[in-house]
């Protein structure tokens, strides 16, 4: 099908708006993540001013990269590749719209409720009982119109990308619906109906699984969609493929009590958490191989095609995060690494690592194919790749260095059995490596712009050359 | 093609029938949480007063929270805690300090007795955190004076030159909204929190011309230092 067909065939507008948006928002996200770094490293750059005081930003940090560039990112390839691979028009385009009007909206009234201070103390749950109701309607929203699209498909079976996004926008549901519940005060102010214990399990069964199923399942839809795309290669083993699934499906539920080990969570509960985190190797490597194997026989693309090294670094790293997030869930690794910047470097190898190049990889796919050319600059994607490669690990390294180096000072003791190290001296030795980590966020986010410059010119370059009137042009 | 099975007869129907395949799914996801959460209203092992009713207030009839001494054990904040407690959350200082000792030798000496769930019973929500970029907060109540707190609540360098704590000097001129905490005194009942409408009453009046820093210096205050636990109880197995 040529690509006048498919602009006919399928519904790309609300596609390139949702693409336009993830991007934007990949660099204003990062952007406040190198923030509140440095406010890490210098807290004189909090000003004194209430609403950029790092326990404001942090919150705001994580749910534009988590919700507005993942959601974006999300919603672009989900409502694309259901299409491709359905071989129909989305279910109703004007649904979509909605979403995309929706979840932006939801995105600007959290960039103005959190640094006023309204937040419901819900770590990566934090906006408000109105907002949480906006974002049940238009997730649901975005879900029926998949589903529905599904339903109404012209093949015969349903292709395994849109079983993860299924799984994902099924997971989403039960665990914001749940972990939200709360009595309202005022506006902008509730109480949890939940408390202690009960509290601490329900947030982190939605807080892991926030990590499993959104920016997991949802983005292993994209990457068994648009690896084989981009490589021009059927995925390696549908069995793997359905193991991957089914595995992930039921074992990622169980791991939220892995973040509560040594807590007041009783302890059959955390093992539990810990035992099927272990297990969960099995699945997440064989999907990893499963991605990577893909290529088989295409190798030597890799080095001709920058778009394709996004997509199988992501892979590496989905394969080292979901290694080292077992063994963090190990008890007596734990033990070391719970409260520490360990885990703050193991959820950026996952979303900087993971979920960011994969992300990148399928958008970069999808601005050539929804505007019919190719990129701007093919050197700006390779160095987009490469800062990205280098601000992942200097972020990284940073953080297992502080992580395991904060752990060990806490429980140093000097040879008359007293703790060596004030809480205090612990905080001054992280100084350099708080400075590191803003370093390699600083040069992930640079990819980020560099990626934006270079989708912006791509975008005006096609539509200077497509004739007038057409949707390419009016949507640019 | 279309017609051959390339796995199992289920398999092959949920891929061809998008129902089947949301059923299947939908059962598959609510297994895990199920089963990790629900047993944990009901077992008993779960609460640590259920076998130690004593580290609860047993408050008597009549009583409110102004007849509590220090020590009764594990009560409702008082309306001034509660205000204090919403500037905690509102400042977002759970993204830097716990409240959850572990039951490590290392943070006993540093922090106190290993932490319980009965304490943070009436947390809505709970506080526990998850990273220890400032030191664990769970017993903080009582280690400092009052005058140490504002001062390194508004220069935290000042006392501590290592820290890299934001200043907070805006919570000196806010004051706490007297029938603000009569809403929110309600909400928490009616989440489950036990107070009695004298509770309410007292806690309105308690905050009458109270700054944030004040609520915020009784919040730190009280952490942790509701119950008297025993160092030699084993109170969790």
């Amino acid at each position: 099908m040529n690509y006048a067909e498919a602009e006919q065939k399928y519904d790309f507008d609300v596609v390139r708006w949702f693409s336009v948006a993830a991007v934007i928002y990949l660099v204003v996200g990062t952007l406040l993540g190198v923030i509140v770094a440095s406010q890490l490293a210098f807290p004189a750059l909090n000003f004194d001013i209430p609403y950029i005081t790092f326990g404001r930003l942090r919150p705001l940090h994580t749910n534009a990269v988590i919700f507005a560039f993942g959601g974006c990112t999300l919603m672009a390839t989900a409502f694309y590749s259901v299409q491709r691979t359905c071989g129909v028009k989305l279910w109703s385009n004007k649904m979509a719209w909605f979403t995309f009007i929706g979840w932006n909206l939801i995105i600007v009234s959290a960039v103005i409720t959190l640094p006023l201070g309204l937040t419901s103390g819900k770590e990566y749950a934090e906006l408000e009982w109105p907002i949480d109701i906006a974002i049940a309607v238009v997730w649901l929203s975005f879900s029926i119109n998949f589903i529905m699209t599904i339903a109404t498909r012209k093949s015969s079976h349903i292709y395994v990308s849109n079983w993860f996004f299924m799984s994902m926008m099924i997971m989403i549901t039960y665990l914001h619906v749940v972990n939200s519940l709360a009595i309202p005060v005022e506006l902008f102010k509730s109480y949890s109906i939940f408390s202690s214990v009960q509290d601490a399990m329900i947030q982190w069964w939605w807080g892991h699984n926030a990590v499993g199923f959104y920016l997991t399942a949802g983005f292993l839809g994209i990457m068994y969609y648009f690896v084989p795309k981009q490589a021009e290669r059927p995925v390696f083993s549908y069995r793997l493929s359905v193991i991957h699934f089914w595995a992930l499906t039921f074992g990622y539920v169980w791991l939220g009590a892995h973040h509560l080990q040594y807590t007041a969570l009783p302890d059959w509960t955390g093992s539990l958490g810990a035992a099927i985190s272990l297990a969960m190797i099995i699945p997440s490597w064989g999907g990893a191989i499963n991605g990577m194997m893909t290529l088989s026989g295409a190798w030597d693309k890799l080095r001709t095609d920058y778009v394709l090294r996004f997509l199988i670094m992501s892979l590496a790293f989905y394969a080292m995060s979901t290694f080292e997030g077992p063994v963090m869930s190990i008890k007596t690794v734990n033990a070391l690494s719970h409260y520490t910047d360990w885990g703050i470097g193991h959820v950026h190898s996952g979303a900087l690592g993971w979920v960011g190049m994969v992300a990148a990889g399928a958008l970069y796919h999808l601005f050539m194919k929804l505007w019919n050319t190719e990129m701007y600059s093919t050197k700006l994607v390779n160095l987009h790749f490469w800062l990205a490669t280098i601000g992942i690990v200097v972020y990284i390294v940073a953080m297992w260095i502080s992580g395991i180096m904060q752990a060990l000072m806490w429980r140093d003791y000097t040879e008359f059995g007293t703790l060596t190290y004030t809480f205090a001296e612990s905080v001054a030795a992280m100084h350099p490596y708080y400075v590191m980590r803003a370093v390699g966020g600083f040069i992930y986010t640079l990819g980020g712009a560099v990626m934006l410059y270079n989708v912006i010119m791509t975008i005006r370059t096609a539509s200077s050359r497509a004739p007038s009137g057409s949707t390419a042009a009016a949507t640019a | 093609m279309g017609n051959k099975i390339h796995s199992t007869k289920l398999q092959d129907k949920a891929e061809r029938h998008v129902g089947t395949m949301l059923l299947i799914t939908a059962l598959l996801l609510s297994v895990g949480g199920i089963v990790e959460i629900v047993p944990l209203y009901y077992l008993d092992s779960t609460m640590e007063h259920n076998k130690r009713p004593e580290i609860l207030w047993d408050r008597q009839e009549g009583q409110t929270i102004a007849d509590w001494k220090q020590g009764d054990g594990i009560r409702p904040y008082t309306g001034l805690e509660l205000a204090g407690r919403d500037v905690y959350i509102r400042e977002g200082c759970y993204l830097c300090h716990s409240q959850m000792i572990r039951p490590f030798r290392d943070e006993k000496e540093r922090y106190g007795h290993y932490s319980l769930a009965s304490e943070s019973i009436y947390d809505h929500p709970f506080q526990w955190g998850s990273k220890r970029t400032g030191p664990d907060m769970a017993r903080v109540g009582g280690k400092y004076s009052d005058e140490w707190h504002v001062q390194h609540l508004i220069a935290p360098r000042s006392l501590v030159p290592e820290s890299v704590m934001p200043n907070y000097p805006w919570l000196v001129d806010a004051t706490v909204d007297a029938e603000g905490i009569r809403a929110r005194m309600g909400a928490m009942r009616t989440v489950g929190v036990p107070y009695t409408d004298g509770d309410i009453e007292e806690g309105v009046a308690g905050v009458q011309g109270k700054t944030e820093m004040d609520a915020m210096v009784a919040y730190l205050q009280v952490l942790g230092t509701m119950a008297n636990l025993d160092h030699g109880v084993t109170y969790r197995d």
